[in-house]
């Protein structure tokens, strides 16, 4: 209770800050906020863009946050989303139509292999080479998104101007959700996974394991836990999340691979797993909120003269509040010294 | 004598916790005075107060007889108040000498003068009989001689009250010796010392007036002559306190678990011995002789490079960890917070680990067992928590050692390999550890010791080998031997040749 105040404090101190920004730019920041917030949640269309720029960041929230509970920092959810994205395209469009449901699955599997072979390469470079998992893992994304933009480019290139692959068959597309919206089943794909991790995390031996080799690592291999063996298991399950993420794009959104398709869905998956506190459910209110402020700015864009890029420094405050857990404390220090040096002055006086 | 300091009324909160609650201390010019107390009762935050490392909430301080403001390190120090911490704070790629001159350099034109300052450190080591060697690095020094240098570089400032914190923690039996004659030397020259310490013999051996401490309050001061261990550990428990774990004799068994052999690397060379159902092996010596290796071979978190290990007749070098543990080896690590526990865990979560797959069904963790085992566990071996759910990292050292044992101890191994069991753990509760592992004994467990503590190994153990530089040099039956001896093997003292063979 007491941290969920405290995080509270933060975004709020964020938002000022952020408001601070638009402010002096020569903005007003309650009018955009209002603008943003409530054009995000007053109407189905808002809500629905909330739940659609939510829904990826739900995959890769996870992933971040898996990884984290076991210590390992995951940087590279970009790279094993474009992996994941590419791996269901193909089998959702090369494939001969198959029965719905089995189509769907085989290629959100697909996804989830792809990208959880893309992440395992950082675990085997990391326990066999004792690589550093942060450098490997952003390396990955740079060739990770290469490679996919090269298959789209050539190998899969359907015919047309645009690098995209064919689209994909109607068999293996999650269905949309209402007349029109562009948010799909994929929202509950994510949500079921939400719960699958909360269980590993808090109800099975392997989450158990896995938070010891997070919290102490030395301690998990007297205990008898297979250390390096956990992490790659980790970083595999972590990549497939990713992996999944970038499926559920393609299946429920674009149709089709689509070069570039992510707007940094991978990176933001940290600050949503930071800002979640690494808890599953966490990431999905935090999820929502990035989701939120996404749609928002869309909105803020269309209805405002306040540059869409707002969005972006809001999300950076955030990371910065969110992510120095000191600083609080450091402020309210401040406070209180001022505080003291002041009630100093009055008793001079 | 004239009074050198004198902290009154000393309140200092961290948080809802008071860890100085109206505390006090008098100490007189030139005297060794033992500050003494249970971990967690506040005598190192006292002193931090005193060396302006922590502000006080509320009281006074008095330096000969004036009150005083001390705000920093750096203020104490031109107070004349100096503190050698139990971690050294000396830079290791500087020399000894560039340490001691460190922050007050003697300088000509701007320029170090090295020669004036040489001068200076020299006089001040042969003086006290401070032997240190300027120009070794201090990286290449061993502890006794850091220690010196520390105590030399507080001179070297001008220390007129010099704060040691748990001195002898680092150091062998002949090092302790050394440290209290140059103690002593020090007090001659009218220097004034405050030693930081939770041991009554040394308190008793080195000290002119000792203060306890309890829970940060003052349970007064009294002269070493009038004390003895009974009396000063029942002011810092607060009740009376059986000293010496009373070991009676227990029927030994088959061997249960064998070494031979044994090399690793640099750290341990061909060690050999066998342990008996039902026996206490203590394994002396001063830390870094190769007892983490020889612990870490033992428990299969290293694999030796030669040698094998037996574990009832069968041959267990290969096995990993997970599997020596379901074979019955119970482990209980040098250092808790290190390989033990998991901090900021649950005490649940941290009652069943290296047994979690005891309490599992397909892989989903079995809640009601957990549950129910764990608060056995703190039931059992007398844990004091607001609960399974409540965070390890709250607990005192004495606690969870207490939970870290209880859970090795519940799940009922043939062998128990246990590391220094009562350090940083609190008088009340090291006489509660030893009783429940001489307990285990008797129930016909073989248990293998290792502690830097004499006094633990000689009164728990039945045998006792002593391991120097990775081999064991020395075995004797614990009843039949004397610190002394023991020392003197531990400190490598002894003619190579003519030492026994160990290992039947």
């Amino acid at each position: 209770m007491r941290r969920v105040l405290n995080l509270a404090c933060r975004l709020v101190l964020a938002l000022f800050a952020a408001g601070l920004v638009l402010y002096f730019s020569g903005y007003s920041p309650l009018a955009a906020y209002k603008a943003m917030i409530w054009g995000a949640v007053s109407s189905w269309d808002g809500i629905a863009q909330t739940l659609v720029q939510a829904t990826p960041l739900i995959f890769t929230g996870l992933a971040v946050a898996l990884a984290n509970n076991c210590g390992v920092f995951n940087i590279g959810a970009e790279g094993q989303l474009y992996l994941g994205a590419m791996a269901a395209a193909v089998l959702a469009a090369y494939l001969p139509p198959l029965p719905h449901l089995l189509h769907v699955i085989i290629a959100l599997c697909g996804g989830a292999l792809f990208g959880g072979l893309w992440a395992l390469i950082a675990a085997w470079l990391k326990i066999k080479a004792d690589a550093n998992e942060v450098i490997i893992t952003i390396m990955l994304n740079s060739i990770g998104t290469l490679l996919c933009a090269y298959l789209a480019n050539y190998t899969f290139k359907a015919p047309g101007p645009v690098p995209q692959t064919p689209t994909i068959h109607s068999s293996a597309a999650l269905s949309r959700l209402g007349q029109g919206a562009q948010f799909s089943s994929a929202l509950f794909v994510g949500l079921f996974f939400v719960l699958v991790v909360w269980f590993l995390l808090y109800h099975t031996k392997l989450g158990y394991d896995l938070k010891v080799v997070g919290s102490n690592p030395r301690a998990a291999a007297a205990a008898g836990i297979n250390v390096p063996q956990m992490i790659g298991l980790t970083l595999l399950l972590s990549g497939a999340l990713a992996g999944l993420g970038g499926a559920g794009q393609i299946l429920g959104l674009h149709g089709r691979y689509i070069d570039g398709f992510s707007p940094g869905y991978g990176f933001d998956g940290v600050a949503v797993a930071i800002l979640g506190g690494n808890s599953p459910l966490g990431v999905l209110f935090s999820a929502l909120l990035f989701g939120l402020m996404r749609a928002g700015g869309m909105i803020l864009d269309r209805t405002t003269n306040v540059p869409v890029d707002f969005v972006i420094i809001i999300q950076a405050a955030i990371i910065l509040f969110v992510s120095a857990p000191e600083l609080l404390k450091t402020l309210k220090i401040n406070w209180k010294k001022g505080g003291v040096k002041h009630a100093r002055t009055v008793a001079d006086k | 004598m004239s009074e050198a300091l004198r902290m009154s009324n000393i309140v200092k909160r961290f948080g809802s916790l008071t860890a100085l609650d109206n505390a006090e201390l008098i100490v007189n010019k030139g005297e060794i005075h033992s500050l003494l107390g249970e971990n967690g009762a506040g005598k190192t935050t006292l002193m931090k107060i005193l060396y302006g490392i922590h502000p006080k909430d509320e009281g006074e301080i008095c330096l000969n007889g004036t009150l005083c403001q001390i705000n920093s390190p750096k203020e104490a120090i031109n107070a004349g108040i100096s503190m050698v911490f139990q971690h050294f704070m000396l830079v290791d790629n500087l020399s000894v000498m560039e340490n001691i001159i460190l922050g007050k350099e003697e300088t000509k034109w701007g320029i170090l003068s090295y020669k004036k300052s040489r001068e200076k450190v020299m006089e001040l080591s042969h003086k006290l009989g401070l032997k240190v060697r300027p120009d070794m690095l201090v990286e290449d020094i061993p502890v006794g001689e850091k220690q010196r240098v520390e105590i030399i570089k507080a001179l070297y400032r001008g220390a007129e009250t010099i704060i040691l914190d748990e001195p002898t923690a680092v150091l062998t039996p002949p090092e302790v010796a050394e440290l209290f004659e140059m103690l002593k030397a020090l007090k001659n020259e009218g220097k004034t010392i405050i030693i930081i310490t939770h041991k009554l013999k040394e308190t008793l051996a080195i000290a002119d007036n000792v203060t306890v401490l309890r829970n940060g309050k003052n349970m007064g001061t009294i002269s070493t002559k009038k004390a003895t261990p009974e009396i000063l550990a029942q002011m810092m428990v607060g009740r009376s306190v059986i000293l010496q774990a009373v070991k009676e004799p227990t029927v030994k068994g088959p061997v249960v678990l064998e070494a031979k052999d044994l090399c690793l690397q640099d750290a341990l060379k061909n060690i050999n011995f066998t342990l008996k159902k039902g026996e206490i092996l203590g394994v002396a010596g001063v830390e870094g002789n190769g007892q983490t290796e020889l612990l870490e071979a033992l428990t299969g978190l290293v694999t030796p490079d030669m040698g094998s290990i037996y574990l009832k007749g069968e041959d267990i070098t290969k096995h990993s960890v997970k599997q020596r543990i379901r074979e019955g080896i119970g482990f209980i690590p040098e250092d808790r917070n290190d390989r033990g526990i998991v901090p900021s865990f649950c005490n649940w979560q941290n009652a069943i680990l290296g047994y979690q797959s005891n309490y599992q069904n397909r892989g989903v963790l079995d809640f009601k067992k957990i549950n129910a085992v764990s608060k056995e566990i703190l039931d059992t071996y007398q844990v004091k928590t607001e609960g399974i759910a409540a965070k390890t990292a709250s607990l005192s050292g004495g606690n969870a050692q207490k939970l870290l044992l209880g859970r090795v101890f519940y799940h009922d191994s043939d062998v128990l390999v246990i590391a220094h069991p009562t350090r940083g753990v609190d008088v009340g509760a090291i006489e509660y550890l030893h009783k429940e592992i001489l307990n285990m004994a008797k129930r016909g467990k073989a248990i293998l010791l290792v502690s830097a503590d004499l006094d633990e190994i000689r009164q728990l153990s039945d045998r006792i080998v002593v391991l120097y530089e990775g081999s064991l040099v020395y075995e004797t039956q614990a009843l039949s031997t004397t610190e002394k001896e023991l020392g003197m093997y531990m400190a490598g003292a002894f003619n190579k040749d003519e030492s026994k063979v160990v290992g039947l």
